[in-house]
């Protein structure tokens, strides 16, 4: 597919592949999604904003440049100032992360000093990219140095630099995410209004949404990372509604699917730590939205616990045939769980 | 669930701005608040146990950086006071004698920077009305949005053009759950008074802590329960 090298999150021309619970496809606009919905049905999004995580600075042992990208945390909450991070050595966003040279050798103690913000690496986690940091001073001073020094990660592939506004979808709250959970891109106020309108529920939930890609086969292996996650009671009631009068749930984004399936629908905090993809038996969800993805991301193996690889093979053929867009500013795809 | 409501107040490092910060305070409510000097800040910070955040709200690329420090520090927002106001021309002066710059500095810190900040705080803001918890967007209004007072022209005009965008953005978002607020808190004994009319006697203008307290109510009044 061809890389959406623009950040413009909700695109004129965008587009939206549906397959049914049938297995039937059919292009759209993706304006048009609101007609592919019913009432009854409640749509579930992630309301993470993005933190810009990617933070230049220097590694303070050796002098040499780094890049530390922010990319977990075990809880949400606000004292909570230790992350697990991917450190690339000199360069930035405009080297493909397959070519980043890797940081100095990274050891237990060693200080980082990245803008105003100094930390500590607290653990080193079996790659010389991967490690733990624990941030000095108080939380606040913690999430001012991140809001003021820090940039949205972001891929060799786009043809600008991002700001928080790039990245923070409409809906976006708490600022807990690393990448954005860019299927909800496609939420604006004025679509929230159409579903309504319709009969349509919306609810939220919040995922830190980790890191998509570092470019190392072994690390990509080991993604997505733990992620932390709330479901508000809200949240849950307005999913036991839909489920008691036949409505579906239809989810925005992958991490939407993991953090629902993870809590199997009640309301509360926790940390998703599985995978899901062929064979996994969905318990919550009946339908995702979500970018256009490859056959070798993780995003794609979810999509096999919705539909079949044959199906999903014949899809990718459509997305490819059809010049869809893919990454997070890419085109959509509305899958249904096989009926 | 933390119960205390979550409050974000811009320009809160004096006048009004710290009088309801003070208020909401001491009615339990977890206060951030913004404004320009680090040295104020962190001092405001310190007395009154609120997370302070340095940023000009009318600056468009300080909007994001604080709409976080909001959020992270409050875990969400409940209600959001756009209070930080500029004159436009200090001292005041006629319209014709306003420089294009004065206005577009009234108007960055008057309309621009409270629908920019509005915008990155929604999501908190609806996601708090969809959890029965209310939202509230509080814009501190002026009787120069209405009455045509001479040589307050840059104030006067950015200031009802912020009034009439709170009553739009209250029609479109009722259904959010997000009500919209616009008040006068009246001629006030504050720095922004005193540098529109020096010589005004303290004596006749209203406290700042009474219409803190107004305000105050209004928002509770605003909220569910």
């Amino acid at each position: 597919m061809i890389a959406a090298a623009e950040p413009v999150q909700r695109p004129a021309a965008a587009r939206l592949l549906v397959i049914d619970a049938q297995g039937a496809m059919a292009h759209a606009a993706r304006s048009s999604l609101v007609d592919y919905l019913r009432p009854g049905d409640l749509v579930v999004a992630n309301d993470a904003a993005t933190l810009p995580a990617s933070l230049h600075g220097s590694h303070l042992p050796s002098g040499a440049h780094v890049e530390v990208r922010l990319a977990g945390r075990s809880s949400l909450g606000r004292e909570d100032v230790r992350f697990s991070a991917v450190v690339f050595g000199a360069g930035d966003w405009r080297v493909r992360t397959e070519d980043r040279a890797l940081p100095p050798p990274l050891a237990y103690g060693d200080r980082l000093a990245l803008g105003p913000l100094v930390a500590t690496v607290d653990a080193v986690l079996g790659h010389p990219r991967l490690i733990g940091v624990r941030f000095d001073g108080p939380a606040d001073a913690v999430w001012a140095g991140i809001a003021r020094h820090g940039r949205p990660i972001q891929y060799a592939y786009l043809s600008t630099a991002l700001a928080l506004w790039d990245v923070w979808t409409p809906i976006a709250a708490a600022p807990v995410a690393f990448e954005p959970p860019s299927a909800g891109f496609t939420l604006d106020w004025s679509l929230l209004g159409a579903m309504r309108s319709r009969g349509i529920d919306f609810a939220t939930l919040t995922l830190a949404a980790g890191i998509s890609s570092t470019g190392d086969p072994a690390l990509d292996a080991r993604l997505p990372l733990a992620e932390p996650y709330r479901v508000p009671a809200s949240t849950a009631a307005a999913i036991r509604r839909a489920k008691a009068k036949g409505g579906r749930i239809v989810a925005v984004g992958t991490t939407v699917v993991r953090a629902l399936e993870h809590a199997a629908a009640r309301s509360g905090e926790g940390v998703a730590d599985q995978r899901i993809g062929p064979g996994d038996r969905l318990r919550v969800v009946d339908a995702i939205l979500s970018g256009t993805h490859e056959p070798q991301e993780s995003h794609y193996q979810m999509l096999r616990a919705f539909q079949d690889d044959d199906l999903l093979g014949r899809a990718g053929d459509a997305l490819g045939a059809a010049g869809y867009r893919t990454h997070e500013f890419g085109d959509s795809v509305l899958v249904f769980k096989k009926g | 669930m933390d119960h205390a409501l979550r409050v974000a107040v811009t320009g809160g490092t004096s006048g009004l701005g710290l009088a309801l910060l003070r208020e909401l305070r001491r009615r339990g409510a977890r206060v951030a608040f913004v404004a320009r000097t680090p040295r104020a800040v962190e001092e405001v910070a310190r007395t009154h146990q609120a997370h302070g955040i340095v940023g000009d709200v009318a600056r468009k690329e300080d909007i994001h950086p604080i709409a976080l420090q909001i959020t992270a520090a409050l875990g969400g927002l409940d209600v959001l006071v756009n209070n930080a106001s500029s004159l436009g021309p200090a001292p005041l002066a006629l319209l014709a004698d306003t420089d294009c710059e004065q206005l577009e500095l009234a108007l960055a810190t008057n309309v621009l920077g409270p629908f920019r900040l509005t915008k990155a705080l929604l999501g908190a803001l609806s996601a708090s009305a969809r959890e029965g918890r209310g939202a509230v967007v509080l814009n501190v209004s002026s009787d120069a949005a209405i009455n045509a007072y001479a040589q307050w022209g840059a104030y006067g005009a950015s200031k009802a053009a912020l009034r009439h965008m709170s009553s739009i953005w209250g029609e479109e978002l009722a259904a959010e759950g997000v009500r919209f607020l616009s008040l006068d808190p009246g001629d006030m004994d504050t720095p922004l008074h005193a540098l529109a009319v020096p010589d005004a006697d303290p004596a006749t203008l209203k406290r700042p802590e009474a219409a803190a307290r107004e305000l105050a109510d209004a928002i509770a009044g605003a909220l569910p329960r």
